[in-house]
């Protein structure tokens, strides 16, 4: 496993050997995986933590008073403090684990929803959110009413805090974007949940794309809730982390009912496991748990501000090197955006610019990236995108661009 | 470039992809049916002119869509100029079948058809874009069962 030197230069071949998917061939060629924005690819440290876990430490956790027991708990509630140190939040009781962040989304707006917002409130989103931030609340608007109210964005992808000061009059939460999975954008969360308090309303951020690219700091933010998903984060599918302020996830309601979330249970009546625990109905997913913590201590070890640097300058030189392409496009050109280069060309699709580059090994998403009104807004039906990660290099850009000069070539 | 990237993206595909035959609207169209491929964001209007006999005796399409949707609407536009509504459906399940590589039901009598078509059979090495090549098919279909819209994301 890499362990990086905060003085060495970024060893970029060094992270890319803990990656075992980069031995695999894509027919016939090596590997460039330009997708990572839809989900990261996992380092040999995720597979074996989870693996261990299976071969010799595997139980249910919170339960049996045995050894293999106490062992898969130690693990499972292990990885909580890392999470919880990864964001710094305060405290443990603040991480929720789910499935993802699409449920720590739809856990908010029925738990918190449902129980403190009232017909007529309004709940502010923007134009660059993913339909995880989306649908849960038009859900709620028929449920019991809200108004759901859209802050537009800039056309080069910038947020417009003007559009969104003009909007908060009588928003009781602010359910926006950290980075959009699309542009790009990093939305200046610390100043958006100053202002949403200081009109009155909660935050919370969908941090899916931010905590990959950045430091993030909970206690620094001072958002209510942030939600991210464990596989972009090199981690496994089906782990999830929801942050909310401790106090307001004691006032809440369960989100779902069952074992694990419990104290005492009568036919009468039940009481509720303390926090986190009174989230996490059922049996959660242990070993995936576990998988996040390895995935996280992984960055650590490399240092998620070093990863950064590296993928800016990926970014800039991907910059660079696409506008080269005759008749391409970059949707959005934010300021200090993160690595998600999304484009259209002039001379084809994007589906068919997906289907050509892949056949150069070149992995990117073609699509509506889950965004489908922000393709209305920026006038698409689709983009392509690539999207860099740690182990993202400048001949993987190399090969997406000269792939990307067939399709040109082909089509005009 | 790939063997199978050429199959796929034939001079004639390129062709029709490009500069669409029956790229139009019919004004005094008997059927029409809007189509959408919600992953692709692939959009498409197909019109028809059916006579009293279930004759087609126009179609068309306007739409927005990637090279293949494109041609496949283009070149079916002008394959079913003439058919009937049975002849049509017999089509779309032979194209479908081509595209898919599953067994396909006997093309007797619409032999020219099939092989005018056989130029998208390469989407079969690429399983994600049949239903490219499957949109304006299902969308024709719709028109003609009365339908004014469908969406499909195969």
């Amino acid at each position: 496993m890499t362990v990086m030197s905060q003085t060495a230069p970024y060893d970029v071949e060094a992270v890319r050997a803990d990656f075992p998917i980069f031995r695999t061939d894509i027919r016939g060629k090596p590997l460039a995986f330009l997708d990572s924005g839809a989900s990261a690819q996992k380092p040999q440290a995720v597979l074996d933590a989870m693996n261990a876990v299976y071969t010799s430490g595997y139980a249910n956790v919170h339960r049996g008073a045995y050894l293999l027991s106490e062992r898969a708990t130690a693990a499972f509630e292990g990885s909580r403090e890392i999470v919880r140190r990864f964001i710094n939040a305060r405290s443990v009781k603040e991480i929720v684990y789910t499935r993802n962040a699409t449920e720590g989304i739809n856990l908010v707006a029925t738990s918190y929803g449902r129980k403190f917002l009232k017909q007529g409130d309004a709940v502010l989103i923007s134009e660059m959110e993913h339909h995880a931030n989306i649908v849960p609340w038009q859900l709620l608007r028929e449920q019991i009413g809200i108004e759901l109210r859209i802050v537009p964005i800039a056309d080069d992808g910038s947020w417009r805090m003007d559009e969104y000061k003009k909007r908060l009059d009588g928003v009781k939460l602010v359910a926006l974007t950290h980075t959009s999975n699309v542009l790009g954008t990093v939305t200046p969360a610390k100043e958006i949940t100053a202002l949403a308090h200081a009109a009155g309303a909660k935050v919370l951020l969908d941090g899916s794309q931010a905590v990959v690219h950045r430091t993030v700091d909970m206690q620094d933010i001072d958002c209510d809730f942030y939600v991210f998903t464990g596989h972009k984060l090199y981690g496994p599918t089906g782990i999830g982390v929801l942050y909310g302020k401790a106090e307001l996830l004691e006032s809440m309601p369960p989100y779902q009912g069952g074992g694990d979330m419990i104290r005492i249970v009568t036919f009468e009546k039940s009481t509720w496991a303390d926090l986190p625990h009174k989230f996490e109905a059922g049996t959660p997913a242990i070993v995936e748990a576990v998988g996040l913590g390895a995935a996280i201590q992984y960055i650590e070890g490399i240092g998620i501000e070093r990863i950064a640097q590296h993928e800016t300058q990926l970014l800039n030189y991907a910059t660079q090197r696409l506008s080269a392409v005759p008749g391409l496009n970059i949707q959005g050109t934010a300021a200090g955006k993160a690595g998600v280069i999304s484009f259209t060309l002039d001379s084809a699709h994007p589906h068919d610019i997906s289907t050509i580059v892949d056949r150069a090994g070149v992995a990117i998403r073609a699509g509506h990236h889950c965004a489908q009104p922000l393709m209305q807004r920026l006038g698409v039906p689709a983009t392509a995108r690539a999207s860099l990660a740690m182990y993202s290099t400048k001949a993987e850009i190399d090969r997406l661009a000269d792939a990307l000069d067939t399709v040109v070539e082909m089509f005009s | 470039m790939s063997d199978d990237l050429r199959d796929l993206y034939q001079e004639v595909i390129l062709d029709h992809g490009k500069r669409p035959r029956n790229f139009r609207q019919i004004d005094n169209a008997s059927h029409h049916a809007h189509g959408h491929n919600p992953l692709c964001g692939d959009q498409l209007v197909v019109y028809l002119a059916l006579d009293e006999a279930g004759v087609v005796q126009d179609v068309s399409f306007v739409g927005k869509g990637c090279a293949i949707s494109t041609a496949s609407a283009s070149l079916m536009t002008e394959i079913l100029k003439g058919k009937s509504e049975a002849q049509a459906k017999r089509l779309f399940e032979l194209f479908h079948a081509m595209c898919t590589g599953e067994d396909s039901p006997s093309a007797e009598g619409l032999e020219d058809e099939m092989e005018r078509l056989e130029v998208l059979s390469g989407v079969r090495e690429f399983p994600s874009r049949v239903k490219c090549a499957t949109l304006a098919w299902h969308t024709v279909t719709a028109a003609m069962a009365g339908q004014d819209q469908i969406s499909t994301e195969d």
